[in-house]
């Protein structure tokens, strides 16, 4: 079990090598490199406060993930259920634009977590109905939401003072997320993420629900000879899912953003997927592990200004970071193996 | 008259070149699905082969070199995810996802050097019979050998499957590894094979894109294409020919826009974008309705970790 969480740190370590290697072959100076990616970013208050604004909606869509991945579901249009929650929370935002008043900003989170949770009852909905593959369906959506948002920012919610710019009004004030402090661009929406951490926490280890979650993960057949109701599970973690990432979406349009265009998220929807493995499906290991991803992200913009490589690079350091969690679960593998061997032993 | 049929022929011919990359990697990812592999990695090696090909034309000044050479780099990258599918048992799924991520990253940092730089012209075969044909000519001549061999491949992939020894390995490999191995096939070598010949084909569509279609390299460039190839060949229910079929209406959808843009049709552009996306869930939703109907052809234990006992 120790090993089971030590493994993480072993892939970051791994990572950083890796990384290292490649700045060095690509004619950097690797040690120079490696510091302006995982220590120049954070090394002011206003980097730490950029640090938790990137961990936000990490740590939000993975531990929805976590729900479905734990029960054996392949939500992967996360992506797709943070544009569609933006969308929707987006669409109320416009709604008022011109208006202020107290009551707006919970619409507007609202209807973000109701659109991403209708979003994502889509895949669960045909997999349970129609037993169609949810991975390939979540993943086909996510396209369908970008391309809708898209739509909808060049067509019929563009600004129309815009001056035909991709992108929609302004959210009045009182739809944007208040800001914790003066000048740091961290805002609230990091309390709904903490929020559903703990709430998550309570779920999976402390409630029927949760109990029925892990049983099917560990064993469908277990599951179903319980008489535990599969078909509602199911619908209920994609709900759940769908409703953080959503909340994840409207949290960048009302946080940082201020109003929808097109490029609302850098992919966080897939990265969460690393996030939520690297946390090792926990709800306190995901807050590291967004701490660690987010920090790849911030890292590429260091380095696309001191060393002008391109900010994709931080996709390298996240791909790299799962392979190598992935590779150092053979570890465990091995460990599973050689403990049944013993067992086996001393049965003889 | 005679100008709209030659105007039809054109376009037909730019349908066929737009769905080359999708043809050659959904072919290349069908043989590795009916494996048993699941890899979502396509648009990563696409990527990779993308910026291959065109570093290696750039330095060599070699176009066989650089063909080449992006099947070779597509074979590379698809190495890292055998070896941690096959050999360490990972998760198909996740492993795939990580390729696809990891090569967007790698292409965007190998390619650096090369943004802007000018693509080389790339031969395109009887361009005096393309000329002289008034409605057969701009859609039977006039290609790259690349597109020749793209349209040849679901045929050649279909006698592989049905009519050779290997191919019928592969499959059963793919619906029951577990009785392929107790008749003596090494399952893990087919699959190694197959995930590497997959990715040759997806290095293959890249290298089209970044030296043929488009000739030069753009961050990014596949733009999503590995996706949709990954749809095409659920789309096409793991047949090679629907994949063909597929892969004209997929790529017919994306000149079909370009067209209606420009004739100022009302339907917006990223409903018809959104159009291969939305029939693949359609599909997957009616053959997976019938269970017999995705038993024909879906590889029984596509995704599902194999293990020997030693």
């Amino acid at each position: 079990m120790a090993l089971y969480f030590f493994t993480p740190f072993i892939a970051i370590i791994l990572t950083i090598l890796g990384g290292g290697i490649i700045f060095y072959i690509l004619g950097f100076n690797p040690i120079e490199a490696l510091k302006f990616y995982f220590i120049t970013p954070i090394s002011n208050l206003y980097g730490f406060s950029e640090l938790l604004l990137k961990a936000t909606p990490l740590c939000l869509i993975a531990i929805g993930l976590s729900f479905c991945f734990k029960s054996n579901n392949w939500n992967i249009g996360a992506e797709g259920q943070l544009t569609f929650g933006a969308i929707v929370g987006g669409g109320v935002a416009l709604l008022f634009y011109n208006q202020e008043g107290f009551y707006i900003l919970p619409l507007v989170i609202l209807a973000g977590a109701i659109g991403g949770m209708i979003f994502a009852l889509i895949p669960a909905i045909l997999k349970t109905y129609f037993n169609t593959n949810e991975i390939l369906v979540s993943l086909m959506l996510v396209y369908v939401s970008k391309l809708l948002l898209d739509y909808l920012v060049v067509g019929p919610w563009s600004n129309p003072e815009g001056f035909n710019f991709p992108e929609t009004r302004q959210f009045s004030d009182s739809s944007r997320m208040p800001l914790l402090f003066e000048g740091l661009r961290i805002h609230a929406g990091i309390f709904l993420a903490l929020a559903a951490v703990m709430l998550s926490w309570f779920i999976l280890y402390k409630t029927y629900l949760g109990f029925q979650i892990k049983v099917s993960g560990l064993s469908l057949k277990t599951a179903k000879y319980a008489g535990f109701k599969g078909k509602t599970m199911i619908l209920v973690v994609f709900m759940i899912s769908g409703a953080c990432a959503g909340l994840a979406g409207v949290g960048e349009i009302t946080g940082p953003i201020g109003q929808l265009h097109r490029m609302i998220s850098p992919d966080y929807g897939f990265t969460a997927i690393i996030v939520a493995f690297l946390g090792r499906l926990n709800p306190f290991g995901i807050i590291f592990a967004s701490l660690v991803v987010a920090l790849t992200y911030l890292g590429a913009e260091t380095a696309q200004i001191f060393l002008q490589i391109p900010k994709y690079t931080g996709q390298v350091f996240q791909g790299m970071i799962l392979f190598f969690l992935l590779a150092s679960d053979y570890l465990l593998f091995f460990k599973v193996k050689i403990l049944s061997l013993k067992k086996n032993e001393l049965r003889h | 008259m005679s100008l709209d049929i030659s105007f039809i022929g054109i376009l037909i011919g730019s349908i066929m070149a737009s769905s080359v990359p999708l043809i050659l990697a959904a072919s290349g990812e069908l043989i590795t699905e009916r494996s048993g592999v699941l890899n979502l990695g396509v648009e990563g090696m696409m990527i990779i082969g993308a910026i291959s090909g065109f570093a290696l034309m750039v330095i060599t000044d070699n176009l066989f070199i650089a063909i080449v050479g992006s099947m070779l780099s597509g074979v590379i990258i698809s190495l890292i995810f055998g070896f941690l599918t096959q050999s360490l048992l990972t998760n198909h799924v996740a492993t795939g996802l990580a390729l696809t991520i990891f090569g967007i990253g790698l292409s965007a940092m190998l390619g650096k050097n090369f943004v802007g730089i000018p693509g080389k012209e790339f031969p395109i075969l009887f361009s005096s019979l393309r000329e002289s044909i008034p409605f057969f000519g701009p859609i039977l001549f006039g290609h790259s050998i690349v597109l020749y061999f793209a349209f040849a491949l679901p045929f050649l992939t279909n006698y592989f499957l049905k009519k050779t020894k290997l191919g019928l390995v592969v499959r059963a490999v793919g619906d029951s590894p577990v009785s392929a191995s107790n008749q003596g096939i090494n399952v893990i070598l087919v699959r190694y094979c197959c995930i590497l010949y997959g990715g040759a084909m997806c290095g293959l569509a890249g290298a089209y894109l970044s030296l043929i279609y488009t000739p030069q390299w753009i961050e990014n460039m596949t733009a999503g294409r590995g996706w949709i190839a990954l749809a095409l060949v659920v789309f096409a229910t793991w047949s090679p020919i629907k994949v063909l079929i597929g892969a004209l209406i997929f790529g017919g959808i994306t000149i079909l826009q370009l067209h209606m843009q420009a004739i100022g049709f009302r339907i917006p552009v990223q409903f018809l974008s959104a159009l291969p996306y939305l029939m693949t869930i359609i599909v997957l939703v009616v053959i997976s309705r019938d269970s017999r109907k995705i038993k024909l052809n879906t590889p029984t234990s596509l995704g599902r970790i194999f293990y020997k006992e030693k």
